[in-house]
């Protein structure tokens, strides 16, 4: 398949002197629904705005929809919506002017434009909200007019950097219905995030990149699968008064209703559960310890406690 | 190319709506201030004055003071504009975008020469109720106006681009551009000054563009006049090339 975005050899040095990107390489299919993954400062927002013009690049080479990113600017930005991390918006224009603008930056028409924008508007929940200026908008609408800006020109590709930052739960939601929707009608997806529940159920690949460098890129089931064990947490029934000595597996009781389990991959929860059977403690539910994704990010970016 | 072109409109559109929306600041105080110039300077002191090339002293003021209210208010509308989406960020809409960096340049420079001839065209009213005018050069008229007010809306857009804060888009505006529209022989001829600052004025660019602006009007002028418009448009074609030069290097925009 074509790919969407290709990156080799990318350096960035800031003119302060900090080394943001150190040799990043990883490209993203057409189609794909992407996750950029990092810690604070790993240099997600500078490789984002390396590839949309909004940082020069040290070194290095980008092709965005088969376009050179230097040789083919004005190509390249067309087939890109961005949905920067901090909002950007004049704040005295209104949410409709807003993005009626942007679309005749793209080579809209007026007519044009303000149909885009009304259905965008809609779309997002905003029409209400159209002649209001953004400092008037609550935290989640700036987000949604940032994602309706980013959409006016219908681009190939959107890249989101973090979207859902402050974002509450219900409208996350709405959100991640509303970017599987138009991936799955053919727009590939970039997006960084620090929610890693969100990198879980939206993304199929995932790149991590920590200090400059992508340290992971993987197919997202493989890079689960990455993980070698797993710690699960059991509510009991009754209390457990003794700890279960002599047990195969690796139990740790933190308060005598709670007992964690780890386990390796390749275990059979059955057998964990025949066994607890056996020992008549009866388990009324149960979780994972640590979302999963978290806990292989932790571990592959060296900030893991250590379990 | 159809995105430009229409980009280009999308610009104008924006530049033109900002400053009719905020018009108690954009084009309401050069009205205020030209008036109480007329009344000050033309109307009291102007009638103990004898006439300069048998002109009162009210006509010959009236053209350098229209062009003092262009030139301000056309770089004045383009630094303030182009500096506040620099620090808003918002100028991000339109680096991603893919319109050329010569169309966000035209944007904007005729974003400030519109608001310029607003400005120009209010204050000239004013004039008439003062006194009388009437354009005896056409050609040079209009050169002179589109290009005085190009090159000044273009010298608020380098401002702009270098400026860091809000204080850096006032200390030019009034530290330098005023005393120099102040020295260009707005309220004199240079015939009434002493030799050596005659020869002083000659190095004042101000003195060729108001001069020139002044001839086509009333038909007289300290200088060469064809030399002026040369120079003008010269230094018009010269801003626009080096803007464009620091916007294709991202100076001030790309970090
Ligand atoms: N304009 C800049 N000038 C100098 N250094 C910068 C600039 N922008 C970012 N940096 C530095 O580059 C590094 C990478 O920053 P970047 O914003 O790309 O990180 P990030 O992964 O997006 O982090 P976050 O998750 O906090 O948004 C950091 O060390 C940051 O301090
Ligand atoms: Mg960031």
């Amino acid at each position: 398949m074509k790919n969407a975005l290709a990156i080799k050899h990318l350096y960035k040095t800031y003119s302060n002197g900090v080394h943001a990107l150190h040799d990043i390489n990883f490209s993203v299919e057409t189609g794909d629904f992407f996750g950029l993954l990092g810690p604070n400062g790993a240099g997600k927002s500078t490789t984002i705005g390396i590839i949309t013009s909004l940082v020069s690049k040290t070194s290095g080479d980008i092709k965005i929809m088969g376009y050179d990113l230097q040789k083919q600017p004005r190509k390249t930005k067309r087939c890109i919506g961005l949905v920067p991390q901090e909002f950007n918006f004049n704040i005295f224009e209104t949410t409709n002017q807003i993005l009626i603008n942007q679309a005749g930056y793209y080579g809209i028409p007026y007519k044009l434009a303000e149909k885009k924008a009304r259905y965008y508007l809609e779309r997002m929940d905003l029409w209400e909200q159209r002649d209001r200026a953004p400092r008037v908008l609550s935290g989640g609408m700036k987000r949604r007019l940032m994602i309706a800006r980013a959409l006016i020109h219908e681009p190939q590709l959107l890249i989101l950097d973090e979207p859902t930052a402050g974002v509450d739960v219900e409208l996350r939601h709405t959100l991640w219905d509303f970017l599987e929707e138009i991936n799955h009608n053919g727009t590939t997806i970039i997006l960084t995030t620090h929610y890693l529940e969100e990198a879980e159920s939206l993304c199929k690949n995932i790149a991590i990149i920590n200090r400059g460098k992508i340290i992971e890129h993987l197919p997202k089931a493989k890079l689960l699968n990455q993980l070698k064990q797993e710690t699960f947490v059991l509510y009991l029934k009754n209390p457990l008064h003794s700890p279960l000595l002599g047990s195969p597996f690796q139990f740790e009781t933190t308060d005598p209703h709670t007992l964690d389990v780890t386990i390796k991959n390749e275990t059979n929860l059955n057998e964990i559960f025949q066994y607890l059977s056996e020992h008549q403690i009866l388990v009324s539910s149960m979780k994972n310890k640590k979302n999963r994704l978290e806990e292989l990010f932790l571990n592959l970016t060296g900030t893991n406690d250590g379990n | 190319m159809e995105i430009n072109s229409i980009a280009l409109i999308t610009l104008l559109r924006k530049e033109t709506t900002r400053f009719f929306r905020i018009w108690p600041q954009t084009l309401l105080p050069p009205v205020i201030t030209i008036t109480l110039y007329f009344i000050l300077f033309g109307k009291l002191v102007g009638s103990q004055i004898q006439a300069i090339n048998g002109h009162s002293y009210m006509q010959f003021i009236a053209p350098g003071l229209i062009m003092m209210s262009i030139i301000t208010n056309a770089y004045g509308n383009v630094v303030a504009s182009f500096f506040s989406l620099r620090f808003q960020k918002s100028i991000e809409e339109l680096l991603i975008a893919p319109l050329s960096n010569w169309v966000i340049l035209l944007g904007f420079t005729f974003g400030g020469i519109l608001r310029g001839l607003t400005v120009g065209c209010l204050v000239s009213i004013i004039a008439l109720f003062f006194t009388h005018l009437k354009i005896q050069h056409f050609f040079i008229f209009f050169i002179s106006l589109f290009f005085t007010s190009a090159f000044f809306s273009l010298a608020g857009f380098t401002n702009a681009l270098f400026a860091k804060k809000f204080d850096d888009i006032s200390i030019i505006p009034s530290f330098i551009l005023t005393p120099l529209i102040y020295l260009g022989g707005v309220f004199y001829s240079l015939a009434q000054l002493p030799v050596f600052w005659q020869t002083f004025s000659k190095f004042n660019p101000l003195l060729y563009m108001i001069n020139t602006f002044r001839y086509s009007i009333i038909g007289i002028s300290d200088i060469n006049v064809l030399m002026a418009l040369i120079l003008i448009v010269t230094g018009t074609v010269l801003l626009f090339l080096i803007n464009l030069y620091l916007l294709n290097k991202g100076v001030g925009l790309k970090s």
